[in-house]
């Protein structure tokens, strides 16, 4: 056996992994959104472009996502960065794996039964009646996109957490100690050093909540009341209810295209931020 | 020995049941996630679920697979139809028509019996996908006791493909107490008010039969048009509306029982069980239409358990049992001999069994409006807007 034929045998079960995991099906999405939609539903061959002439019918799911899952990642952030730095940097060693479990608990129920959940904490009898004992009277939460966004930070949290507090873990300590000798100001430690060395986990962390949002259909169908529309939803409705399998397949390929696109300006962005530091990389 | 703390297997099963009761009641939640699907498989997964072979002596098999609605049936009816026959019902709990027709397009779906409803046959049949009924086989069933506006539709070209299951009507919910005492019998007052004293406080289906049907009812036209004026006049409606209602979904239950909606498009199963739990909330039919609908018994194209799928039928149609299924579920039967055994409240109920003529303004939901893409992608629009 040459070296040749022992490195293609290597490679072999990587290789047949993407064939089958990435390859064909990606090949079948594709050869159906050239197709059409049979008369009762399904789909005929054919080779035409009519599938994605019609794609503008689904500009506002579109619009909505792509407003949505920055939305949605930067209250992630917001909520999780705090989290993560009381976690890594401020807690006790001895509490820190307790607490970390606690974050990852609520995963190990499904995102349904945990939707289904806020129904009913920001439905009538929940939270507004609540602050209806406090006086505040009239408050509707459940069905409108503050429910969804709620939603989407609790559903993501752990996902940005962990690359932060992965990343403030790693952090030297005696650094922030030699910030503050220097005459740094708290803010001014944070900002200058806590803050960019834990770029790593940022981008990370916004990178896996930003990609799993932009595919997000249960949230705003259980919290937005079915009036907050995204991508994901038009192509649940385009599989079971229409069952236009052709123009699913063709807002399928788009949506990987605007994907492509945007993550590959995030990851040019984040290059760009780390060739001033050599500790940065998102993955 | 025998250990004091085991449960037994039928103990287990009312249990499962029960809590598949409880827990999965919604068509909504169901076409959502398939998680009503996933429960079924890994019941049927579970090999302490399923008799054992001793006990399975019967010809028909160890098995029937049944793909229905949620909160359908009565789960004692299949712990005796065990009993009689040996063969377990495996359920697999469905969304809609859509999802479906959707699972049986693609294949291999392992079903025995289905229960489609009227404006799917023909499209079953054109795609070849529903198995023609050899009669001989359902010595229970007797076209003679049927409403015959209830069983026309198993019957395609002369051809009993379907027989039928439960009827029931899409009509209006209000709670009375914030209607002036009165039940909402109106689109027209159903759309009007939702723009003004209601808003923020109606609910439509997250369907586009139903939804649009009861947008064309607005206008006077018929719940089935496919016309293009005519959707375009609805759309527009829709569209007026979008920002006063509450939600678009088929999961009306929890927002009507806590208070936070007063008013919604309704199926008559959820009329009857809101009504009974909260008398204020009435249930009305349309005076303008709205649909009425029919669902049936039907077995699919090369159905693995053939046998056991007539027998589940033929017991299901049995006047007793079927009377034992109504009782449990609460959607009216066409069968007059079912009805003979029902107690006089259930059959007097104008939710369940509306006053004839109230019927005759509604319309069966038909196939093309099923199948029509400008009304899915109109759908699509609205819930977009």
């Amino acid at each position: 056996m040459t070296e040749r034929e022992r490195n293609w045998l290597m490679v072999a079960p990587a290789g047949v992994w993407l064939l089958v995991m990435l390859v064909l099906p990606l090949s079948v999405v594709l050869i159906f959104s050239f197709g059409e939609r049979a008369p009762a539903g399904g789909w005929v061959p054919a080779f035409t472009f009519e599938q994605y002439a019609n794609l503008p019918a689904r500009l506002t799911a579109f619009q909505n996502t792509l407003t949505l899952a920055p939305l949605g990642t930067l209250a992630a952030l917001i909520i999780a960065y705090p989290l993560a730095y009381q976690l890594a940097v401020r807690t006790d060693p001895r509490w820190k794996t307790i607490l970390l479990v606690l974050v990852i608990v609520p995963f190990w129920t499904s995102i349904l039964i945990r939707s289904y959940a806020w129904i009913y904490i920001l439905g009538g009898q929940g939270l507004p009646a609540l602050l209806e004992i406090f006086g505040i009277e009239g408050v509707r939460l459940i069905y409108t996109p503050f429910a969804v966004t709620v939603g989407i930070v609790y559903g993501y949290l752990p996902l940005m957490v962990f690359p932060i507090y992965v990343a403030l873990d790693r952090l030297d300590k005696r650094l922030l100690e030699a910030s503050s000798d220097l005459g740094a100001w708290p803010l001014t430690t944070f900002l200058r050093v806590t803050l960019p060395m834990s770029i790593s986990g940022i981008a990370t962390g916004c990178m896996l909540v930003f990609i799993l949002l932009m595919g997000e259909f249960l949230i705003p169908a259980l919290l937005g009341g079915g009036k907050v529309f995204f991508v994901g939803n038009a192509l649940v409705d385009l599989f079971l209810q229409s069952r236009n399998w052709a123009f699913g397949s063709a807002v399928a390929v788009m949506l990987i295209l605007v994907m492509l696109v945007t993550v590959t300006i995030y990851m040019r962005l984040i290059a760009r931020l780390s060739a001033t530091r050599e500790d940065v990389s998102i993955m | 020995m025998k250990d004091k703390s085991y449960i037994s297997k039928q103990k287990f099963m009312e249990e499962l049941r029960r809590y598949e009761k409880g827990s999965v009641t919604r068509r909504h939640f169901l076409g959502v996630t398939g998680l009503g699907a996933a429960t079924a498989v890994m019941a049927g997964a579970l090999p302490g679920l399923r008799p054992s072979r001793a006990l399975a002596g019967s010809h028909i098999g160890d098995r029937v697979v049944l793909a229905t609605w949620p909160n359908y049936h009565d789960p004692e009816n299949f712990e005796t139809f065990t009993e009689q026959t040996g063969a377990f019902t495996q359920v697999n709990v469905f969304g809609s028509n859509e999802e479906m027709l959707a699972k049986l397009q693609a294949g291999g779906s392992g079903w025995d019996v289905y229960v489609p409803t009227n404006y799917t046959i023909t499209t079953y049949v054109d795609e070849d996908l529903i198995e023609p009924l050899d009669m001989s086989k359902l010595p229970n069933y007797d076209p003679e006791a049927f409403d015959a506006r209830f069983a026309d539709a198993g019957i395609v070209d002369g051809v009993v493909y379907a027989v039928p299951k439960n009827w029931g009507t899409t009509g209006i919910a209000s709670n009375t107490s914030h209607s002036g005492g009165a039940a909402i019998d109106s689109w027209k007052v159903f759309f009007d008010r939702t723009m003004d004293d209601f808003s923020g406080r109606t609910m439509v289906h997250d369907y586009q039969l139903t939804t649009i049907g009861a947008a064309l009812n607005y206008h006077g036209y018929s719940f089935n048009s496919v016309d293009e004026a005519e959707l375009a006049d609805a759309e527009k409606l829709l569209i007026d509306v979008k920002p006063h209602l509450f939600a678009i979904t088929s999961d009306y239950q929890p927002a009507m029982r806590s208070g936070d909606a007063w008013l919604t498009i309704c199926w008559t199963g959820d009329g009857k069980q809101l009504n009974t739990d909260i008398p204020e909330i009435a249930f009305a039919l349309g005076k303008e239409g709205g649909e009425l609908w029919s669902d049936y018994y039907a077995i699919p194209k090369g159905a693995p358990h053939m046998e056991a799928a007539y027998a589940l039928i033929n017991f299901m149609l049995d006047p007793e049992v079927n009377a034992r299924e109504v009782m449990a579920h609460g959607y009216p039967v066409a069968d007059s001999r079912t009805n003979a055994l029902l107690p006089e409240e259930i059959l007097n109920d104008p939710i369940l069994y509306p006053a004839a003529e109230r019927l005759d303004a509604l319309e069966f939901g038909a196939a093309a409006t099923l199948t029509d893409p400008n009304r899915a992608e109109l759908l699509a629009r609205f819930k977009s807007a």
